[in-house]
């Protein structure tokens, strides 16, 4: 027993406040000044409050909530904090759902509140009550209900400490009326760990030495690179990796934009639409390194013949990835910024320039058969190509371009040059069209300092075309760009491709996105013919205002290089 | 890869909703759950879950890694039956009139080493432990003249090596003191 000489720090700060106001204290506590919602009955008490701090806790009113989870996404991508939204109970929390497990599937950091009905309420179908708790389950990282004003907290605490540690991803927490009318003595003590939770598995030194033997002795490397060199940080000490070792790199579409594209080493994009050269040398290389990545089956296509002539190292956050789509022969578990740091003096640079140059003669071949045309077509409708090199010669690769999911996104992650991390900001995992409006706008607040650009759609534009209300109100300065081809892109390729041209439902009558954007009181302009591309790219990006921009591209055009559903990497198609 | 019977059995903290997040992770993959047992543990404030499952090796090593990736599950373990002491509990009720009048169930009563529980004037209830296929046995013998009520608990099983979980909680006190 300790003898009490002095009262052992009595806390001058702690004061009496509901938990609404709790609530608040909690999110500035953990340096939150922006946070994205649209109010509703169970949470008013949480609003009335944000009204009270409405000078150091800043909301952000969207048009739909699922606008304010991937805006609170692109936000959490663009700074690297923890995004925050938050929603009333019943549909204002079902409409979460969506945000949440494209966040999930992602690894975004990000904290969902929702309110709930009063807790002698639970369980009796009351007026917007929803199992939110159980809805969410599958696709948060943590969730947690609070009926009791005094366990705000604490439970805030951890949730943004699971919400940022380890590998990231969604916390729900729904808090009921009633806890947020209740009193409490505030006092905020960070979160620092949970017993039953390691969020950074330990690395064993032999696990280093066996990769570095491995990489040492490796005559034809190759390494495939994940969204994990974000999100660990380790953009430096990946650099250093590929430089001292002089082994190529490719990305997941994830990954794209922390090595810069036009680095040397940089080999472009593995996966469906991805580079020819990194795919087919994929089922070549000797020694596979695949470094905060997760073997996607959009990345390996058919899992029996991907690289099984390879020995793979997989560097790897989160245990469960580890043999999961692929067995390894040497995990190096560990956060990829420390275990990178670990593995370098054991390293030695090899010559691998026979290797490289086959990387070469597939960048050729592709140039000749797919890029050249795509970004350099001197009759026909506009490509979705061009108006990314175009873009490009304006940003220097010094922009964040948020793309949607279709063909525009597969074109703009293959074109788009980046020499800034965090810049590539789209759908990966859950390709949720609608995601590239609200999540451009969080990624404009989230990095204030930098252009922001969203590539959409005709279709994923109109999911959440709502949210140009959201722009209007604040008056956030993203450059919205349309690529209309008037068609479910994607999938009318996939129709053309597989079902023999029968478009079912995959041809949209458009409507005139010019006046709507200008209802918002957004400057818009719309392009179709190419002498007036470049003028139109330009203005939009010297405008110190939001800005949109319809292209009119050709329809009909497809995604190449392709690897069709459950075929092998090796077997990509240049047409 | 062939299917076996796993025994997971996974260390938890008490949190309303674990129970959810844990069977979702079996019905998402489309997998049956022979049977599903929560209880205390030998730790203070720590619940044990103890689940049954017809899968691959492969699958149960995956299983488990989705089951110890949750925040409120301590550690998870996976065990084949050989490496396990695993027993069920069986009641079954019967009509008292049986027993009286019929000398040779007293008889299977004895040769299976059941219990009687209760007797009451209209019925008395029988418990057996054992392993399934010695429950099963009992039921077959006992079945012709006729159940009032049968039901059989969850697999329960110790494992014969040790689960080390004190030493984790508490390098997690020391780490966090
Ligand atoms: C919410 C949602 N619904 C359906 C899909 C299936 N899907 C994938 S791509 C695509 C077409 C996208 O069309 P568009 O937004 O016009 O982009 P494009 O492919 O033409 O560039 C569809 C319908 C999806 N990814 N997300």
């Amino acid at each position: 027993m300790q003898t009490q000489t002095a009262p052992a720090k009595i806390n001058l700060k702690k004061k009496t406040v509901t938990g609404a106001e709790a609530v608040i204290l909690c999110l500035l506590e953990e340096g939150v000044d922006l946070i994205y919602g649209y109010p509703g009955g169970a949470i008013m008490p949480v609003y009335d409050e944000l009204y009270k701090y409405r000078d150091q806790l800043h909301h952000v009113l969207t048009r739909h909530e699922q606008g304010a989870t991937h805006a609170a996404q692109g936000f959490a991508r663009a700074s690297g904090k923890v995004g925050v939204a938050i929603a009333t109970s019943g549909p204002g929390a079902t409409n979460f759902v969506t945000g949440i497990a494209d966040a999930q599937i992602d690894s975004t950091p990000m904290v969902c509140i929702t309110g709930q009905v009063g807790s002698h309420l639970l369980g009796t179908d009351a007026f917007q009550e929803t199992d939110i708790i159980g809805i969410s389950t599958p696709v948060t990282k943590w969730n947690c209900q609070i009926t009791k004003a005094e366990d705000i907290p604490t439970v805030m605490a951890k949730a943004f400490y699971i919400a940022r540690s380890g590998r990231p991803g969604p916390v729900l927490i729904d808090i009921t009326k009633d806890a947020q009318f209740g009193s409490l003595d505030f006092e905020y003590k960070p979160c620092k760990g949970v017993r039953s939770y390691i969020p950074v598995p330990t690395t064993t030194t032999e696990s280093i030495l066996e990769a570095a033997e491995l990489i040492n002795q490796a005559k034809r490397p190759m390494i495939v690179f994940g969204q994990g060199v974000i999100l660990g940080e380790a953009e430096d000490e990946f650099k250093t990796f590929i430089e001292k070792t002089g082994i190529p790199a490719a990305w997941t579409i994830l990954g794209l934009s922390a090595l810069s594209t036009i680095h040397p080493l940089n080999v472009g994009m593995v996966g469906m639409h991805g580079n020819y050269g990194p795919n087919v040398l994929t089922n070549q290389c000797d020694v596979l390194i695949a470094i905060g990545m997760r073997f996607d089956d959009r990345v390996t296509g058919n899992l029996e013949t991907y690289a099984k002539q390879a020995k793979i190292i997989h560097f790897e956050i989160d245990p469960a990835e580890v043999n999961k789509n692929v067995s390894v022969d040497v995990a190096v578990m560990g956060n990829v910024k420390t275990t990178l740091n670990q593995i370098l003096p054991h390293l030695i640079k090899n010559d691998y320039s026979n290797w490289l140059k086959k990387f070469k003669e597939f960048q050729t071949i592709e140039h000749e058969t797919v890029i050249d045309s795509e970004l350099n077509p001197s009759s026909g409708n506009i490509t979705m190509g061009e108006v990314l090199r175009h873009i490009n010669e304006f940003t220097n690769g010094d922009a964040i371009l948020v793309s949607d999911v279709g063909q525009h996104q597969m074109v703009t992650c293959r074109y788009a040059k980046f020499n800034k991390t965090k810049s590539n900001i789209t759908s990966g995992g859950l390709g949720t069209m609608g995601f590239a409006l609200p999540a451009a706008i969080g990624a404009k607040m989230g990095a204030p300092e930098r252009q922001v650009i969203a590539i959409i759609g005709d279709g994923g534009y109109q999911m959440t075309i709502q949210e140009l209300g959201t722009i209007f109100q604040t008056r956030v300065p993203v450059k919205i760009v349309v690529l209309n081809n008037d068609f479910l892109g994607m999938v009318r390729q996939w129709q053309q491709l597989f079902f023999d041209k029968r478009y079912a439902s995959t041809e949209m009558i458009n409507p005139d996105f010019v006046t709507i954007a200008k209802g918002y009181r957004i400057e818009a302009n719309s392009v179709s013919e190419r002498k007036n591309l470049k003028s139109a790219i330009a203005k939009m990006l010297s405008s110190d205002e939001a800005h949109f921009l319809e292209v009119c591209v050709e329809k009909e055009s497809n995604v190449f290089p392709m690897i069709p559903t459950g075929a092998s990497v090796s077997d990509i198609r240049l047409s | 890869m062939k299917k076996e019977n796993y025994t997971i059995s996974a260390y938890t903290e008490n949190n309303i909703g674990l129970l959810n997040r844990i069977s979702s992770i079996f019905s998402k993959r489309h997998i049956n759950l022979d049977s599903l047992t929560t209880s205390v543990s030998e730790i203070k404030d720590v619940y044990r879950f103890t689940i049954v499952v017809q899968v691959t090796e492969d699958q149960a090593r995956k299983l488990v890694g989705q089951i110890e990736k949750q925040i409120e599950v301590i550690k998870a373990f996976y065990h084949k039956d050989e490496e396990t002491i695993f027993q069920e509990t069986a009641l079954f009720k019967m009509a008292s009139k049986l027993l009286f009048e019929d000398r040779e169930i007293q008889l299977v009563i004895k040769e299976h080493i059941a219990h009687i529980v209760t007797v009451t004037p209209e019925y008395f209830v029988l418990e057996k432990t054992g392993s399934r296929q010695e429950v099963e046995l009992l039921y077959d013998r006992l079945e012709p003249y006729g159940l009032m009520q049968f039901v059989r608990s969850g697999r329960i099983a110790i494992t014969k090596d040790k689960m080390h979980i004190s030493k984790i909680l508490e390098n997690f006190s020391i780490a966090s003191s």
